[in-house]
This record gives structure tokens, C-alpha cells and sequence, in this order.
């Protein structure tokens, strides 16, 4: 049984062809059931109660009134949530965030739930508990946060990685990356530029808001059914939160309307399990859009400093980031990821980079598709261009000067195989894009990217029907076509038809764990498992033909879908087809499987680089995308349809955070723009086309050569536009989003300067 | 509020149903008949994810009552298919993998049937403002926008076919 | 209506409403929609111009030729309040009675010298525009009154209208700021008479009679765009809020009064 994961450069017969998505008729249906589509008989509808401030002591909840509503079957406190962590902070920092344990860390976290006959009884209920609160000064922003004088969001933190101390502090976490002597690589420098940055939060905006349908008997047996990138992540740890056996609660994930990265997390689902356990009903509960701009897991808000010097002939000496990431209410890891991705894209001899994980009083921060990527690659692919243009030096050329290739040690530590870099530098210095011209009022920019990509634990099932279909069970969620993606490599590692392979998201009872579909390794992983799934049948199908041949397994091959009979002594055996072995299956042995449980190790890093065009009305400070290009490294892109799918969701999302994307707190900490209305995501006519190119350099470490491909797109599109914005207005912007505002500011203040200069 | 009772055309069917005065018609779709193709991403009116015609006229399900579409024609997403053939569009929107995760694709199948409708031969721009109402947060609507543009151009195809075949 | 026991609200076009009801703002106890009556829902065209029923959708306004070319800025602003979707819902009347500063249509229904046909319990009045918004979420109905159509006086010869308003976005948003411009042309392309209107700098929307006066009796040149542009920055009183800022919505105000005003000066006939 061979399961070697090395790239093998097959020649593949379906594999990166383009055939119809197997749920795209449920989707343009209306039959696909997501999250809050499903229904239960005698459900309630939950509802949640939330802190109307920032930062507030609760010192009494009463819900007799709400308990007395005729129709109210449960309601919950922290109370019902005892504290089963054993002293795991991470999860007992979970059930918290779940909700308010004697604290409300942020506007919106959860501090009762109600579960009644309808929406209106709910909706009544929750007016009815009445919470004493003591409100407490409040902390929003990270600078502000990291000052000794910051109001304190978590009493029990010492910051890790940093000087021992006693003092409370909000610098939940230092993280230090880097080799060589930055001092010296300065002091060889020509030219050196610093500068800081800062971003606004912005969140992952999915449109299908969060949504479960919950069900926990009296004999501690339940079943939820969930909108979720992780279905056996979620079981895991309801079940550990409410004190569960893993066994007992089946976790069932549905159609998921978008995540990207947001729903790795529970929010609210635990909550759902402990109405239904107390009302001993079904439970349904969907957030509204208010809730889920409030209280799940939007990105960091930034603030960073970068300092590259180079040669006078364009190599640069050293580099330094210091980068300061909020993380809401609950440590996290964003600062790390910030400093591990910030220089990735650079061979550089000398490099530092510092993540501070910084507590304040907003949601927890959850992942964002490459979460902590973009905002570091907008500090330094600004920095970049700013370099370059003090060198008189074309800036593709300077990134291509300074790349990292095979061999190169990566800032982060690892040293890099074959990587796509360069590649993607090169192609955008050869596409027409490039070299388009401009109009009045535009400008032109480019950035590149990085994504580490994940794999991690997978187990898919593949059993061939008497007729000799193909029924696939994998256990990663599909968030972007991977059904799709995932049949294609069962068909050709089988030599069957795509239209014979049915690609099945098995729910928690049917499968082994999954890691949750998250650093872009649903198709990398799962792929992997589904390769050595079908290799795993094909070693039964060749038995079952040998067996039919009553030869030796040995002499039997699998070529082109058929079971073929090796040597010239066996040259009267015809070939044996799936099919036909199928057929013969319930005599030869009975059901034909193929299984794969796997760590799937090696995923490829990936790289993208990006131009943009932009117009700047320099009267009002609106800017428009005219033209935008994505090139990246797929490594082998499987459905070449979704692929680009990936390339241009992550650019607009990009665009939108680049250009009008952010939370926006009043003085009292409160979100100010928790809807659809005022937190902007891009429209459709907000967008051009968004054109892609796709470069296939293989990952040496998987069959087939799969990079993840979801998240490295939005990463350089914050520094693209910015470049380009920078470009077109003549003034360099260092503030995402650049709002009309911000960009009318700049110019003004630009503007301003060049008066006092030319007047003195 | 004391329920309202409505008779109503969905889809083609008499249907009736009692909700309260404030329901909105998004809710009696999704909880009182069933139909959950129909999807509430915002409930004020800025996702597009509920669109629905009521009388051919385009809009979101969200931001009208239940007892508002007495006597009306209510469109969804479910009786766009006819019988087994999906409606150009549906079939386009998979051959042009204009969905990702899918949950906004039932509202920008009504709303770009609503503009094929009343303008069968759209410009680019003219599909982009007329879909502006819907967000898209998985494909940056490229590949939305091509697919409805190529049914624009197949269903143009198709008149001329049988224009000629009268001729 | 007058005999609800709790709150009562009238039911146009209810982008506006439900959106209130689903937030929680507002509870009805009793919801009259004014569209099943007939006399709402038509464009009537009159010998002193043209009636808009209270239950008109904004897109119907975008179909009726006739109103198009007497009024295009009133119906392009009417037809930028939200999506396709909500356009075929949401009315001018609503738009006002909502009563926001920010509201598309208010501007160039005022520029317009539009009038509010009220009816209530104590008979019809009918009240200029600009007298029926007193301050944000605010109006100077009286209980049981309520708007059954919005009238539009048919344009003097050689006259013009505009409507422009700043989004960061090209659809789906509230105005930052905005601006209405009407003006008549006399003999040359000199301007004889003109209003102009901002929206979102300020609790209600303003008519500004200085900016009218900067304008009137030019061609529209440099300067008297200039003079009209500070005009409109002095006549600013806006907020800083999550849309905009005071400097922003001052600045842009003036830059959209200028590109408005040059607009519907070319609708005019001048060139």
C-alpha cells in the first residue's frame, strides 16, 4: 500500500477540468438548507440577551419576570454554564466569550438567553430579565490599550514572552521573529525608510449570519445541526463545555453561506445545547446581522511601524517590523501571525519582526482568511514601494531583486522549497496590465503576498456501489466548490466518469475528526486523504479482479478505471472494470472500500502578487477600482473555475477593507455601524471585472502538487490599492480603510505642506 | 397584533395562511409555507438575499408584511424551475460557477430574472447597478455578472431561433 | 387610525418601517397601508404640474416619461434611495415623512418648490416641503394627519433641476452629503432664478438662498461657482458621525453644489 505524499507529476485526464458543481442545482434551487433552514418538531426559537456596554461589572441578573412569560421554556445565565475547564484557559476563555461570567467585556457579549414557543415570547422575555450592571472605563483602541495607564480588560493576564512581571497589563503576548544583526544591515544601508501604519477592524462579512438548531435529551445524548467550517471542532468542544461525551453529540454541518474564517469559532452554539438541555425541546438560534457584526469574531485593528534600508543598487539590508494587533477581549495569536507573514515574501539577511497580542474591549477577534496577512503586507509592500521610489527604481523590479526563492530561510524560520514568488513577479512584470496606460486622476499599484497554508488531521471514506458509483464521505466542510474539486481527483485516481463520484460532507457520527476547514487546506487535505482513499480501493479492486482471476494481487494492475492482468502468461484475462468488480462484489467479498486517516503534513506555502488600477476624485476623495489582476500560485489548481472563484472573492474582500471597510466606535465603546447599511462591503458595481492568472509550481510535499489557494488572495490587496490610491492622489495613504475622508484629508494636508515649502 | 388572514398566489398555487400584522413576508415564507429558498442575511433591506417579485414587481421579502401580498403573485426562487428544466439562468449561473457558497445565489437569480425581464439585452454596467442590491461576499460577482450576461446572450439566441422558425 | 389604543403607523412603501419594527425602535400597535387605497398609488399629471400618490414607488417615477423630462433631478434622486428591490417599495412620500436629514428626495422635491398635499380628521392643507421636516425623525404633522400625495408645479420654460449626493459606495448607501439645484435661464444662459438645497449637513435639509443669489443673474462661470461653492460651505451646520465628518460634508457639499448646479444649468439649455 503505498501513501507517498511526494509530487509525482501524473498526467491527469480530469484533474484541472471545469464540470458543473454537484450542489449547484440545490443551490439555484432553493432546496440547499444552510444553517437556519432546518426545523425541528416543538422547537423554540432562542434569543440572547447582550451588554449594552463595553466594559460593565454585572452585579444581578433577575429573570423571574422572564421565567414567568407564559411560552418561556428555558432561560439561561452563566449560571447553567458551570466552569468544566479544569483550568484550560483557552476554553474556559470560550465559554466566557459564550457568555459574560460576572463581566461584559465588550457591546454585545451575551449575558442571558431565552428560549419560548416563538420569536415574539423570546423577543418579550429578553425585555423582561433585568441585569444590574456597574459600568467600568472602557478600552477600544490598541494604542491606547498598551499605555500603563489602559483600563484593564483581563486582571488575570501577564504578557507572555515578555519581561516577568506582576502587573496586570493588556499585552496578552510578544512574539519576536527574525534572524541575523538588523543593527548592522542598517548601518550598511543607503537608503532607509520608516514609517507607521494603522488599519481599521473589519469583518469577514459572510451573508449567512450565524445559525443552529440544537437538541440535548435528559440522557445526555444531542444532536445540532449547525452552520460551521468545523463540525467535529465545534462537537469537541460543546461538548467538552457542557460536560458531554464526544460520542453522544452528533454534530451535523449544513450548507455553510460563507465563513472565512468566522466560523471556526463557537459563539453562540453552546448556548443553544444548554436551552435545549434546561427546556429538554429544540432549540433553534440564529443571530441577526446586528448580532453578528457584534458578537463574533471580526479582524484585528492594527497599529505597526516597518524600517527597510537597502543598497544604493537595490538589495535590502535589513528589515524591522513592530507590530501591534488587537485581539478583543481574549488573548489570541493575530500579532504572531502578523510577525510571522510581514517579511515572508523577502530573502533578506537581516530581519526582526515583533507581534504584540494586544487585549481590548471588543469581540474576540476570530480568523480572516489569512488572518493577520494583509495589514502587516500593507505596512511593508508600502514601505517597499516607498524604498523604491527613493532608489529611482521600478518597484517590480526592486520585489524581484529581493525575493525569496528555493533555498531561502525564511524570515519566520523554515527554509523554503520551490516557491511561486518570483514566478507571480515575473508575470505581472510581463502583463499587459502593467503596461496599460492611465487615465486622468488614476493610478497604478502592486503588492505581493504570502499565506502559509495549512493541513492537518483528515479522514475520508469512499465506498463503490454494486453498480459502480462511487459514494465519497469526507469530513472538511465544503466552504467554495471543494465537492466539486474533491470528486474530480476520486474520478481520476479511479479512471471513472466525474458524473460517478457523489461527494458527501459527513456529519460527526460518520467520520473520524477533521480539522476544520481552515488555512486553505480543505482541497490540499482532504485531496490528499481522497487520493489515498481511492489508492486504498484500488488495492481491494485488484484483489477482488485477482481473486475473479484467481491469480496473484501482485500480477494484477490498475490502468485507466479496469483491472488489467500483468504478463504475456495472462494475455487471455480481459480487463475487469470498476463496474464490472463492483458488480461481482457481494461474491468476491462483499463491499468494496477505500479509506484514508491521515495527518496531512506539508502543505505549500503560497504567494500572490496583484495590480491595481484606481480613480481619485481629488474634490471628494472617492476612489473607484477600474482594473484589477490577481496572479498566484495554485500549485496544481484542481477546478480551475474555483480557483479563480478564490483569487477574485479575496480581492474584492481586499478591496472593500482597502476602501471603506471598518467598525466604527462612539466614544462609549459601543459599535456604531453593526449593519449592512453602514459597515460597506463592495457592490456589485462598486467592482470591475477581476481578472486572474493562475501559475502551477508544485508542492513537492502532495500527489498532485496542491497549494491551499483561499487566503493568500486578500493579502496583498490592501497594498496594492494603497500604492495605487498613493499613486493616483500623490500622496502617500497610511490608514486603511482609505475613506473619502482619510483621502480628501491627505491630499489637503499634502497640499498644505507644498504651500509652506514653495512660501519659505 | 392580533393575526391577519391572507390568500395569496405562491408560485403559481393558492395559498393561505394566518400571521400576525407585523410578520414580515420573509418569515411567513420561510416558517409558515416552507419555502427557505428565500434568505435573510440582513432583514433591512441591504443584502438582497430575500428578493422575491410580488406582481413581477422585485423586492425584498424582508421588508414587507405577510398581510401586505393579499390577492398578489408571489415569485420565489422554488417556482423558478419549470418542472425539470431549470430557467436559463439557474443552469448558466452553474456552468459559469457564479456561486460559491450559494447563499446569496437564490436572491441574484430573482433579481437578475427581474432586469432580463424588463431590459432582455443589458450592458455590463446595466447588470452591475442592477444587482447592486444584492451582496455577494464569496466571488466578487465576475463570474455572477458573466453568467447572467450569457443569458442575456442565449436567451436573445433563442428568440431569433424561434423567430425565424415563425418566418 | 385616531382611535388606536397604542401607536399607529402608516404603511407606504415600509422600507423604512419594517426596518424600525425589526430593530426593536418601534412596536405598532395598528398599521394602516395607504396603498390599497387607489387614489395613492397614481402620477397624475395636472394643469399646474404633476401629483405623486403617497403609495407611488420611487421606480414608477423613473417610467413616467412626462415627469422625467419636467423633473429629472427630483426623479434621479428618488431613484437613488436604495436598491432595485427597494425601489419598487419606497415612496417620496415615506422618504419625507422618515424625516432624515440625509433623505434623496427631500433636497430636489424642495428645490422643486414641491408641496405636501396633508389630509387628516380637520380637512386638507397643502405645505411646502421644506415646512414639513422639523428636525431629525421629526415632522410638523399633526395626530392623524398624514401625506396623500406630493405635488410638483409644472417648470417655468428654460429651466433645469439636479441632484447629486456623495456615497463611498456607487449604490446601497445614505447620502454624506448632497445637494439640489433648480435654476431658470433668461435671455443669453444668464440665470434668473435658482434654488438650491443641501441635504445631510444639517438636522433638516437647507435651502440656501445665498448660494441662489451667488448664481443668479451669471452664466455660471468660474466665479459664481466659486461664490456659490462657499455659499454652500457657510450655509453647513453638519455633525461628525460615522458617515462623515463636519469638514468632509462642508467641503464636499460645495463641491456638489457646483457640479449639481452646472448639471441642471445644461438641462436648462445653457451651454
Amino acid at each position: 500500500m503505498t501513501l507517498d505524499t511526494q509530487f509525482t507529476d501524473q498526467k491527469f485526464k480530469l484533474v484541472g477540468s471545469r464540470p458543473d458543481r454537484p450542489d449547484g442545482v440545490d443551490k439555484v434551487t432553493g432546496r440547499a438548507r444552510y444553517g437556519a433552514d432546518a426545523s425541528a418538531p416543538g422547537q423554540l426559537v432562542g434569543a440572547i440577551l447582550r451588554s449594552p456596554h463595553a466594559h460593565a461589572k454585572i452585579k444581578k441578573i433577575d429573570t423571574s419576570k422572564a421565567e414567568k412569560l407564559k411560552g418561556v421554556k428555558a432561560v439561561i445565565t452563566s449560571a447553567d454554564l458551570p466552569d468544566l475547564t479544569n483550568g484550560n484557559r483557552g476554553n474556559y476563555d470560550i465559554l466566557e466569550n459564550c457568555m459574560a461570567r460576572g463581566r461584559a467585556l465588550y457591546d454585545g457579549h451575551a449575558v442571558a438567553a431565552v428560549a419560548a414557543i416563538d420569536a415574539e415570547t423570546a423577543r418579550r422575555a429578553l425585555s423582561l430579565i433585568s441585569v444590574d450592571y456597574k459600568v467600568l472605563p472602557h478600552v477600544t483602541d490598541v494604542d491606547a490599550a498598551m499605555r500603563s495607564n489602559a483600563p484593564i480588560v483581563q486582571p488575570h493576564v501577564r504578557t507572555a514572552g515578555g519581561e516577568p512581571s506582576d502587573k496586570p497589563t493588556n499585552i496578552a503576548q510578544i512574539s519576536t521573529f527574525g534572524h541575523g544583526d538588523v543593527e548592522a544591515g542598517f548601518a550598511k544601508a543607503d537608503k532607509i525608510v520608516e514609517k507607521s501604519y494603522k488599519t481599521e477592524q473589519t469583518h469577514q462579512g459572510y451573508i449567512e449570519p450565524h445559525a443552529c438548531l440544537a437538541t440535548v435529551g435528559p440522557d445526555g445524548q444531542g444532536e445540532l445541526w449547525v452552520t460551521t467550517q468545523g463540525h467535529y471542532t465545534f462537537r469537541n468542544l460543546c461538548a467538552s463545555l457542557l460536560g458531554m461525551d464526544i460520542a453522544k453529540l452528533k454534530v451535523t454541518s449544513s450548507e455553510i453561506g460563507g465563513g472565512f474564517g468566522g466560523k471556526t469559532h463557537v459563539w453562540m452554539e453552546p448556548l443553544a445545547l444548554a436551552l435545549s438541555r434546561k427546556a429538554n425541546r429544540p432549540v433553534k438560534l440564529v443571530m441577526s446581522r446586528e448580532d453578528v457584526f457584534r458578537a463574533s469574531g471580526p479582524t484585528s485593528s492594527t497599529s505597526m511601524d516597518i524600517k527597510i534600508g537597502c543598497t544604493n543598487d537595490g538589495r535590502i539590508t535589513a528589515a524591522t517590523a513592530t507590530l501591534r494587533y488587537q485581539d478583543g477581549a481574549f488573548p489570541g495569536i493575530w500579532g504572531m501571525l502578523g510577525a510571522m507573514t510581514a517579511f515572508a515574501c523577502y530573502d533578506l539577511e537581516n530581519v526582526q519582526s515583533v507581534g504584540y497580542d494586544v487585549l481590548v474591549n471588543r469581540p474576540k477577534v476570530a480568523a480572516y482568511r489569512a488572518p493577520s496577512a494583509p495589514m502587516a503586507a500593507f505596512g511593508v509592500e508600502s514601505t517597499i514601494d516607498l524604498l523604491a521610489a527613493e532608489l529611482n527604481m521600478d518597484a517590480v523590479e526592486f520585489r524581484l531583486l529581493n525575493a525569496a526563492k528555493e533555498g531561502t530561510k525564511a524570515s519566520y524560520g523554515p527554509t523554503y522549497g520551490p516557491i511561486g514568488i518570483g514566478p507571480t513577479l515575473e508575470a505581472v512584470k510581463n502583463h499587459p496590465h502593467m503596461h496599460a496606460p492611465l487615465g486622468k486622476n488614476q493610478g497604478r499599484g502592486m503588492a505581493c503576498g504570502f499565506w502559509f497554508n495549512f493541513g492537518g488531521q483528515t479522514c475520508t471514506d469512499l465506498n463503490i456501489g454494486v453498480d459502480g458509483t462511487v459514494n465519497m464521505t469526507v469530513g472538511t466542510v465544503d466552504v467554495g466548490g471543494a465537492r466539486a474539486s474533491l470528486s474530480l481527483i476520486a474520478a481520476e485516481e479511479l479512471g471513472i466518469p466525474y458524473e460517478h463520484v457523489k461527494c458527501n460532507i459527513g456529519d460527526t457520527a460518520s467520520l473520524g475528526h477533521n480539522d476544520t476547514t481552515e488555512g486553505s487546506r480543505g482541497t490540499f487535505s482532504s485531496g490528499m486523504a481522497t487520493i489515498f482513499a481511492a489508492r486504498n480501493a484500488i488495492e481491494e479492486l485488484k484483489s477482488r479482479a485477482a481473486k475473479t482471476w484467481d491469480i496473484d494481487p501482485e500480477e494484477v494492475d490498475w490502468v485507466d478505471g479496469e483491472a488489467v492482468a500483468k504478463g504475456v502468461e495472462h494475455s487471455n484475462l480481459g480487463p475487469l472494470s470498476l463496474a464490472q468488480i463492483a458488480k461481482a462484489s457481494p461474491n468476491t467479498g462483499g463491499p468494496i472500500a477505500g479509506h484514508s486517516e491521515t495527518v496531512a503534513d506539508g502543505a505549500g506555502v503560497s504567494f500572490a502578487s496583484h495590480i491595481c488600477d484606481v480613480e481619485v476624485d481629488p474634490e471628494t476623495g472617492s476612489t473607484r477600482v477600474v482594473r484589477y489582476t490577481v496572479v498566484q500560485d495554485a500549485g496544481k489548481a484542481i477546478h480551475p473555475d474555483y480557483v479563480e472563484g478564490q483569487f477574485q472573492g479575496g480581492a474584492a474582500q481586499g478591496i472593500g477593507w482597502a476602501l471603506n471597510e471598518e467598525y466604527i466606535y462612539g466614544e462609549d465603546g459601543r459599535l456604531q455601524n453593526p449593519g449592512f447599511l453602514d459597515y460597506r462591503i463592495p457592490v456589485c458595481s462598486d467592482l470591475p471585472f477581476i481578472d486572474t492568472e493562475i501559475l502551477e509550481i508544485p508542492n513537492p510535499n502532495h500527489p498532485y502538487g496542491i497549494r491551499g489557494v483561499g487566503e493568500t488572495s486578500i493579502v496583498p490587496p490592501l497594498a496594492a490599492i494603497a500604492n495605487a490610491v498613493s499613486n493616483a492622489a500623490g500622496v502617500r495613504m497610511d490608514h486603511i480603510p482609505m475613506s473619502p475622508p482619510r483621502i480628501r484629508k491627505a491630499i489637503k494636508a499634502e497640499a498644505a505642506m507644498h504651500q509652506e515649502v514653495s512660501a519659505g | 397584533m392580533a393575526g391577519v388572514h391572507v390568500s395569496t398566489t405562491v408560485n403559481g398555487d393558492d395559498v393561505e395562511f394566518v400571521c400576525p400584522g407585523s410578520e414580515s413576508l420573509l418569515d411567513v415564507l420561510r416558517n409558515r409555507l416552507g419555502l427557505t429558498g428565500a434568505k435573510e442575511g440582513c432583514g433591512t433591506g441591504d443584502c438582497g438575499a430575500c428578493s422575491v417579485t410580488v406582481d413581477g414587481q422585485l423586492v425584498c421579502a424582508c421588508l414587507m408584511l405577510g398581510a401586505e401580498v393579499e390577492g398578489r403573485q408571489v415569485q420565489t426562487v422554488e417556482g423558478m424551475a419549470q418542472g425539470d428544466q431549470l430557467h436559463p439562468l439557474q443552469r448558466q449561473f452553474i456552468e459559469n460557477a457564479a456561486l460559491q457558497c450559494g447563499i446569496c445565489t437564490p436572491g441574484f437569480l430573482m433579481a437578475a430574472k427581474a432586469l432580463l425581464d424588463r431590459n432582455p439585452d443589458p450592458t455590463e454596467t446595466e447588470i452591475r447597478y442592477a444587482l447592486a442590491g444584492n451582496l455577494c461576499r464569496c466571488t466578487g460577482y465576475d463570474k455572477i455578472v458573466r453568467a447572467v450576461s450569457a443569458t442575456a446572450k442565449e436567451l436573445s439566441q433563442e428568440a431569433t431561433t424561434k423567430g425565424s422558425k415563425k418566418r | 387610525m385616531a382611535n388606536a389604543k397604542g401607536s399607529a403607523f402608516l404603511l407606504a412603501g415600509g422600507t423604512d418601517l419594517l426596518v424600525r419594527m425589526k430593530s426593536g425602535a418601534i412596536d405598532p400597535e395598528l398599521i394602516v397601508d395607504i396603498k390599497r387605497i387607489p387614489a395613492t398609488q397614481a402620477i397624475t399629471k395636472t394643469a399646474s404640474g404633476f401629483k405623486i400618490g403617497a403609495g407611488v414607488p420611487c421606480a414608477q417615477l423613473g417610467r413616467d416619461a412626462a415627469l422625467v423630462k419636467a423633473w429629472p433631478g427630483v426623479v434621479e434622486a428618488a431613484n437613488l434611495i436604495g436598491s432595485d428591490q427597494v425601489q419598487g417599495r419606497c415612496t417620496v412620500a415615506g422618504n419625507l415623512c422618515n424625516a432624515s436629514p440625509a433623505a434623496d428626495s427631500v433636497p430636489a422635491m424642495v428645490a422643486a418648490r414641491a408641496k405636501a398635499a396633508i389630509v387628516g380628521a380637520g380637512g386638507r392643507r397643502s405645505v411646502a416641503v421644506e415646512k414639513v421636516v422639523t428636525g431629525p425623525g421629526r415632522t410638523s404633522l399633526e395626530k392623524g394627519e398624514f401625506i396623500e400625495a406630493i405635488v410638483l408645479p409644472t417648470p417655468a420654460p428654460k429651466s433645469g433641476d439636479a441632484y447629486l449626493r456623495f456615497t463611498p459606495r456607487t449604490e446601497m448607501d445614505i447620502a454624506v452629503c448632497s445637494a439640489a439645484v433648480n435654476l431658470t435661464l433668461g435671455p443669453k444662459g444668464v440665470v434668473t432664478a435658482a434654488r438650491v438645497v443641501l441635504g445631510a449637513v444639517a438636522p433638516t435639509v437647507v435651502l440656501v438662498p445665498a448660494a441662489a443669489k451667488a448664481i443668479i443673474g451669471s452664466t455660471l462661470d468660474d466665479d459664481a461657482l466659486a461664490n456659490l461653492a462657499a455659499a454652500c460651505e457657510a450655509a453647513c451646520a453638519p455633525i461628525d458621525d460615522k458617515r462623515g465628518t463636519v469638514e468632509f460634508r462642508t467641503e464636499v457639499a460645495g463641491v456638489l453644489a457646483r457640479r449639481a448646479a452646472k448639471l441642471a444649468y445644461e438641462r436648462a439649455g445653457g451651454k
